[in-house]
Parts: C-alpha cells; sequence; structure tokens
C-alpha cells in the first residue's frame, strides 16, 4: 500500500533521513522505534508532505506521491495525528473534528463519520462544544485521533500518540489503536514506547540515525536482544 | 438588621449613602460660575443635562447602596450585585465630577469659578467613592438564572439598543471638547456601573437566544441615528466617516483575525477602490470617465481591489509572520506614490497625480439625489445622511460576507490555519489557496468601501492613505476584538469619534492612543469584545485548570482500577 523507496530529508545541511526504505502492507499496524533525533517524525513528515523529501521515492496505492502537496495527499488517503497532538487548542472539539474531514466533500459521510468519532471516544460527545485546549492530555490525544480518522483515511499515521501522557492514558490509547486495527485501519505508528508498539504491531522497523538499523515483525522484535538493550531497559 | 454590619463597613455604607445622596441633591444648585462652563451649570433648581447625567448615576448608586442594607451578606446572592454596583458607582461618580472641575476651570479660566455645589458634589462624590471601598464584594448575580418570557428578552435588548443609539447620538452632539470629555467620563463610569450589577451578563444571554432580533434592533437603531441629527450635517459626516472605517475595517478582520496574517499596507486597498470609483466617474478630472450604473462601479471597484490583493498576495503569502508585515508596510506606500506617480509626467495620466480627482458629483440613485437635503417625518436628512444611509446598506453587505465565511468550511479552515499552520497543512486545509482567498476577499471589501468612499468625499487624493491610516484600521480591529464584528465596530466608532471630537488634542492625538493601546494589551488583550476562540489563548488560568482536570481524572481512574483489581 505505501511503499518508502530511499527517502531523504534534509533540514537545511542537516540530512535528518539517510535512505530509508520500508513498506506498509493494506491492514497492518506497522511501528517506526527509534531514539530521538533517529528521523522518525521527519518520515512521517515527508510522507505527508510537510517537508519536502531531498532524494527517494514514496508511492502510495500505485502512484507516486513525494512531489504533491500536502492537501492532496490527504486526499489520496493518509492522515497524520502529529507529533505533539498540533490540536486547534482556541477552536471546539467539533470543529477540530470537522477541519479533519476538510479535504472531503460529501456532508452525509462526515457526519457519518462524526457520530462514529463521538461513538468512540464518549467524552468527546459529552464535551462537543467545549474547547479542545480545555482538555486533558489523554483527551486531547483522543481528539487528535478522531480528527485524523475524520479524512476517512486508508493509511493512519500516528506520531508519537503516548508521549506526555500516565500509564493509564496510555493505556486506553494503545487499546484505541487495537480497536481501530480490528475494524481494518492500516496504521503507521511512531512510539518511543517500544513495549506497546511492538506488542501491537505486525511488523517493525528500527531507526537509527537515519537509517534503518534492522526489521522483523513486532514479536520478534520484542524478544530481539539489540531492542530489548535499546529499547526495553533490559541488560 | 444593621447590627450584622462590621464597623468599619457601617461607617463606609453611610458615608457612601451620605456622599451619593449629596451629589443627587447638588445638582439643585449651580456647579459653575459663568454660562460658556459646560452646557450652563449656573442654575439653582434647573440642573442642566450634564448634571442631570450625573444625578442619574448617584441615583442608581444610592438606590444599590440601599438595596445592599436591606439584602445583607449572609441572606444569600441578590438578584443584582448591590455592592460592586455601588463600589464602582462612587468612583465613577468621583472621576465625572472630578472630569466636571477640570472642564469648568479649564473652560472659565480657573477653578475659582467652580460654585459651591461643584464643590459639594466633589466631596460628595470623593465620600461615595470611599465608602464604596469599604463594602464587602457581592456574591455573584442571580439574575442569569432568572428565566424571563421571550418578550421580556427582546424587550431588554430593544431597551439596551435604543440606549446605545441615544448614548451614541449624545456624544456625537456634544459641541466642545469639555462637554465631550466629560460626556465620555459619564459614559465610561454608567457603564461599567451597569456591568457591575451582572445586568450585561444576563443581557448576553438573552442576546445569545434572540440573535436575529438583536441585528435587526441594531441596524434599525443605526438607521435611525440619522433622525436624532436633525440637519447637522457636520455630525453624519463623521458618522459617514465612521462607517466607511469600520467596513474597511472588517475586511481588515478577515485578514487579521481570523487568518493570523499582519497585514500593515490595507489602507491600500480602500485607495485602490476609492481611485478606481473616482477615474470611472463623471468628475470632469476622470480620466476614464465611462457611465456605468452605480452598482457596477461597485463591483469593478471592489475587484480591482481584490486583484491588487492577488498580486501582492501571490508572491508574498508563502513567508509569514514579520516578513509578511515588512512587505505589506511597503506595498501600502508603493500603491500611495504610485497614485502620486500617474501625474502625465512621471507615467501615464490616470490619478491627475497629488491632486487626485476632485469634483466627483452626488449619486443619484432611482431619483433619489444624493446631494440634496430630504425631508422625512420632519427630520432633514442632509447630503451626508444620505451617504450614511448607503454606506449602511453597504456595511450591512459586509457584515453578512464575513459572518457567512467566518461560519463556513472556510473560515473555519482560516481560523486553523492562525491557530497552527502546519498543523491545519496536515488535516487537507490547502493553506497557501485559503490565504489567498482572505487577502482578495478581504481586498474585496475593502474596495467596496472605497468606491462609496469616494462619492462620500467628492475627491479622491493619494495623500489620503498614508502608512498611518493602515495603523489605525489595525489598531480598530485590535482594540475592538480580533475576529468579531461587534468589536470591530466598536473599535473604528471610537478610533474615528475621538480624533473627530477632540480635535484640541490633535498634536497628542498619537500619544493618546499608544497609551490606550498598551493598556489595552496591559489590562484586556483580548479587545473589547473577546473572539470566543480566543479567550483561552489569554488566559492561561484555564490551562492549569485543564492539568487540575486530567491530575483528578487520573486519581479517579487509578481508584476505579484498584477497587476492579479488589473485586476480581
Amino acid at each position: 500500500m505505501l511503499e518508502v523507496k530511499g527517502l531523504e530529508v534534509a533540514y537545511g545541511r542537516v540530512k535528518a533521513v539517510k535512505g530509508i526504505s520500508f513498506g506498509v502492507e493494506s491492514g497492518q499496524v506497522v511501528t517506526l522505534l527509534g531514539i530521538n533525533g533517529a528521523g522518525k517524525s521527519t518520515t512521517l513528515r515527508a510522507i505527508s508532505g510537510l517537508v519536502p523529501p531531498a532524494a527517494g521515492e514514496i508511492w502510495f496505492d500505485g502512484e507516486r506521491i513525494d512531489s504533491l502537496p500536502a492537501h492532496k495527499i490527504v486526499e489520496r488517503g493518509i492522515a497524520q495525528s502529529p507529533e505533539g497532538r498540533r490540536l486547534f487548542k482556541n477552536m471546539s472539539v467539533e470543529d477540530n473534528l470537522l477541519l479533519g474531514a476538510f479535504s472531503r466533500k460529501d456532508a452525509d459521510g462526515v457526519k457519518r463519520d462524526l457520530d462514529r468519532v463521538y461513538g468512540m471516544f464518549d467524552v468527546l460527545s459529552r464535551r462537543r462544544d467545549e474547547l479542545a485546549g480545555l482538555f486533558s492530555g489523554g483527551e486531547q490525544q483522543m481528539l487528535a485521533i478522531g480528527r485524523a480518522m475524520m479524512s476517512q483515511p486508508k493509511l493512519l499515521m500516528l506520531d508519537e500518540p503516548s508521549m506526555g501522557l500516565s500509564p493509564i492514558m496510555t493505556q486506553q490509547i494503545m487499546a484505541t489503536i487495537k480497536e481501530l486495527r480490528s475494524e481494518g485501519v492500516t496504521i503507521l505508528l511512531v512510539e518511543q514506547n517500544a513495549q506497546a508498539a511492538l506488542s501491537l504491531a505486525d511488523k517493525g522497523y528500527v531507526l537509527e540515525v537515519g537509517n534503518i538499523a534492522f526489521s522483523d515483525t513486532g514479536k520478534a522484535l520484542l524478544k530481539d536482544d539489540r531492542v530489548r538493550r535499546a529499547y526495553l531497559g533490559a541488560d | 438588621m444593621i447590627a450584622r454590619l462590621s464597623a468599619y463597613e457601617r461607617v463606609g455604607r453611610f458615608a457612601a449613602i451620605a456622599g451619593a445622596a449629596l451629589v443627587l441633591l447638588s445638582v439643585m444648585l449651580p456647579w459653575a460660575y459663568g454660562k460658556r462652563a459646560l452646557d450652563d451649570m449656573t442654575y439653582f433648581f434647573g440642573p442642566s443635562p450634564l448634571q442631570l447625567c450625573g444625578a442619574g448615576v448617584a441615583a442608581v448608586c444610592l438606590a444599590a447602596l440601599i438595596a445592599g442594607l436591606v439584602a445583607l451578606p449572609g441572606r444569600g446572592p441578590t438578584m443584582l450585585c448591590w455592592n460592586d454596583m455601588a463600589r464602582v458607582g462612587g468612583i465613577g461618580l468621583a472621576f465625572y465630577v472630578g472630569a466636571v472641575l477640570v472642564a469648568v476651570a479649564v473652560a472659565t479660566g480657573g477653578l475659582v469659578n467652580v460654585e459651591a455645589g461643584g464643590w459639594l458634589a466633589f466631596g460628595g462624590a470623593v465620600l461615595a467613592a470611599l465608602g464604596g471601598l469599604t463594602l464587602p464584594d457581592s456574591p455573584q448575580a442571580t439574575l442569569s438564572h432568572f428565566l424571563t418570557p421571550s418578550w421580556g428578552q427582546i424587550a431588554a435588548i430593544v431597551v439596551a439598543i435604543a440606549s446605545a443609539l441615544f448614548a451614541a447620538a449624545a456624544a456625537v452632539n456634544q459641541g466642545d471638547v469639555e462637554d465631550f470629555v466629560v460626556f465620555g467620563v459619564w459614559l465610561a463610569a454608567a457603564i461599567f456601573l451597569v456591568r457591575a450589577s451582572g445586568v450585561f451578563a444576563w443581557l448576553s444571554l438573552a442576546a445569545a437566544g434572540n440573535r436575529q432580533v438583536l441585528v435587526m434592533a441594531a441596524f434599525v437603531a443605526a438607521f435611525a441615528f440619522p433622525f436624532t441629527q436633525n440637519g447637522s450635517d457636520a455630525n453624519m459626516s463623521v458618522a459617514a466617516q465612521v462607517l466607511t472605517f469600520a467596513g474597511t475595517a472588517i475586511g481588515l478582520n478577515i485578514v487579521v483575525g481570523l487568518v493570523g496574517l499582519l497585514d500593515l499596507g490595507y489602507i491600500a486597498f480602500l485607495g485602490a477602490g476609492a481611485f478606481t470609483a473616482a477615474v470611472l466617474s463623471k468628475s470632469a478630472f476622470a480620466t476614464l470617465s465611462v457611465d456605468l450604473p452605480f452598482p457596477v462601479v461597485v463591483v469593478i471597484s471592489g475587484t480591482v481591489a481584490s486583484l491588487l490583493g492577488l498580486l501582492i498576495g501571490t508572491p508574498t503569502l508563502r513567508v509569514s509572520g514579520d516578513y509578511l508585515a515588512i512587505v505589506t508596510l511597503a506595498f501600502g506606500e508603493i500603491f500611495r506614490i504610485t497614485m502620486n506617480n500617474l501625474d502625465g509626467t512621471d507615467g501615464p495620466n490616470i490619478t491627475h497625480g497629488s491632486n487626485g480627482v476632485p469634483g466627483i458629483p452626488n449619486l443619484n440613485l432611482f431619483g433619489f439625489d444624493f446631494g440634496q437635503s430630504h425631508e422625512i417625518l420632519g427630520v432633514t436628512l442632509t447630503r451626508h445622511a444620505n451617504y450614511y444611509m448607503l454606506l449602511l446598506v453597504v456595511i450591512a453587505l459586509i457584515i453578512v460576507v464575513f459572518t457567512n465565511l467566518n461560519h463556513s468550511r472556510i473560515g473555519r479552515g482560516w481560523v486553523a490555519i492562525r491557530e497552527d499552520e502546519m498543523a491545519a497543512e496536515a488535516m487537507g486545509v490547502n493553506t497557501f489557496a485559503l490565504k489567498l482567498l482572505a487577502f482578495a476577499g478581504g481586498a474585496f471589501l475593502a474596495g467596496v468601501a472605497g468606491s462609496v468612499k469616494a462619492y462620500t468625499d467628492t475627491s479622491v487624493s493619494p495623500d489620503q492613505y498614508v502608512f498611518l491610516e493602515s495603523a489605525f484600521l489595525l489598531a480598530a480591529v485590535v482594540l475592538g476584538g480580533m475576529g468579531t464584528v461587534m468589536g470591530v465596530l466598536i473599535g473604528a466608532t471610537i478610533l474615528k469619534l475621538l480624533p473627530e471630537k477632540l480635535r484640541f488634542f490633535d498634536d497628542y492625538r498619537l500619544l493618546l492612543f499608544g497609551a490606550l493601546m498598551v493598556l489595552m494589551m496591559r489590562f484586556r488583550p483580548e479587545g473589547i469584545i473577546a473572539d470566543e476562540r480566543r479567550q483561552l489563548e489569554f488566559h492561561d488560568e484555564d490551562e492549569e485548570l485543564a492539568e487540575d482536570v486530567e491530575t483528578e481524572l487520573v486519581v479517579h481512574q487509578a481508584h476505579h482500577n484498584l477497587e476492579g483489581g479488589k473485586r476480581s
């Protein structure tokens, strides 16, 4: 479904991503692991068209998308819940969700998806007219995921959904991702919480300073010594 | 009953009652020696209108003091915040009487010309202010819980709008600087007094429930305004200027208030509209004089302005923030200089350079001659009153366009760009196209306002479109409240009316506005009327509140899980 081939991204003279390749199959949950600065978020931004790639190709559903503007990529069916959530804090929950559906023209479908998101997250449904900035971190993350879902994406990219959340909230968010997977949504997940991410993932890629060091299935990576030492705190 | 007051408050409250009563009685005495001072405060038992205004505040203040005495603390919340009213009223009275004394001294050459009545009033006012400070805060007024029938709410809205109309008419009708200042101080005191009572909170609820009534009443009042200015063309000229300015400011509000782009050269779009209309007019100096119906001219003017917006926007909207401000600032100046140079020597003769296009003939729509005074309902509507009416129609259209855009999908996209442009882009908002649309749309509205301005002023010249005007437009938007229509109308009125009425302060005008802006940024950064979407931005406490809620939630959840664990 998504094919990234030799992707390079540079901020000025600094190369943040140095030629990585990976793929996401339809219906899979794929996770990118790596420490801060490994280039995970930059990779997602490049896929979304928010930063231009310096080299390499990005293919989605048989179409090359790496030179398309961001709004065209959303129209193709890739949604991103960005790092740090990036909600519109001074807008209501409903406005945030409707912005997620900005690229869509089918009013009925938007209404249906709005109800679906409200069905998934009760707290959003009850407080839909309140400003997003007034919500707790976990609730804001739910809203961020819900907002990304509103564009009816074929591929949902989540950037550090558990960042800054309490363990309980993290559990809830992971449960939500599991639920989305069971509904057949394809997910590209970037996480620092390797344990949680790998137990969900069909496939994992480990990034080290802009390169993919190795990859395997989620279960295998959980048992992999290198991963256990670097990310799971094992000696 | 009185025994339950603390000794401190008892002294204060009775001092305040005595003070307010003193002010009330003093209006029966002359306050000034010399008829020139304010509106003639020299009569025994014949208070002048300005004295009566003060007496009104004193009476309300007195009533609040007594009502506060009857509804003692401990008996629960009251319908209005009596103590707050009394305190604010006392302070307002002190400012008002103080302003009167200063005005008398200025007008007659010294405080010697203040009569005993004036000093009595001042003593009373100071007593009322000091006494009021001892009163405890009122509990929140219960008026908001009080459900009135819908006709009651509608009546309240009509009364509020009518009061605003009378206040505006009275303010414009104050002839002298001193009168205007004293009236302004009194008006501010009265507004703060009503606000302290808690009535505004109730009124805004009523207004939210009857939005159409509010809008209708506001427009009826605006149309009624010329009828309060029987035959005074000078006042209507000011009013017409206010409307032009307000219409342009609403256009700027799209760019600044909704999308968050800083445009420092916006006056150029007003100028583009005005020059287009002037050049197309039947003036002897018009270079492209064609016989077109006025509505067509309006549309052409708007289109020319919006094309200019596209021209400047296409290359510059990719930069943001400070860079955009600099580019637009330069653009505004380039526009003015270009208009100066299209004079036949430095370039083709289109605008007659610095002379501009004078002698634009009056409009004649459907047989209605805008140049003549018309007698309607026994009131003379002067030339400027005619244009005022026309401008009102234009501004109504501008407001309709603005509100519809604001509440549409496009408006949502605009606000999202202002909030977080990167996130908006990630949501699939075509940020460049939307910013360009805002630029062109705002410019169109300014161009439309400009075309009417050309006919209202009868002449258009480049020196009317200097940077300072752009700065004032921006100030009107910021002062009134970014992203709101009501706020910008109020901001525009204040910024246009004050300099007209305070010609005396002309040299210090900028200093005064600078001080006003600094004070606003310090005490009410969201502007006079706050946009609901923006309030949070300026109040960090609420984010702390959000964190508190989260902590509570986590604790609650943890408890829940523990209990669940025990049970299983």
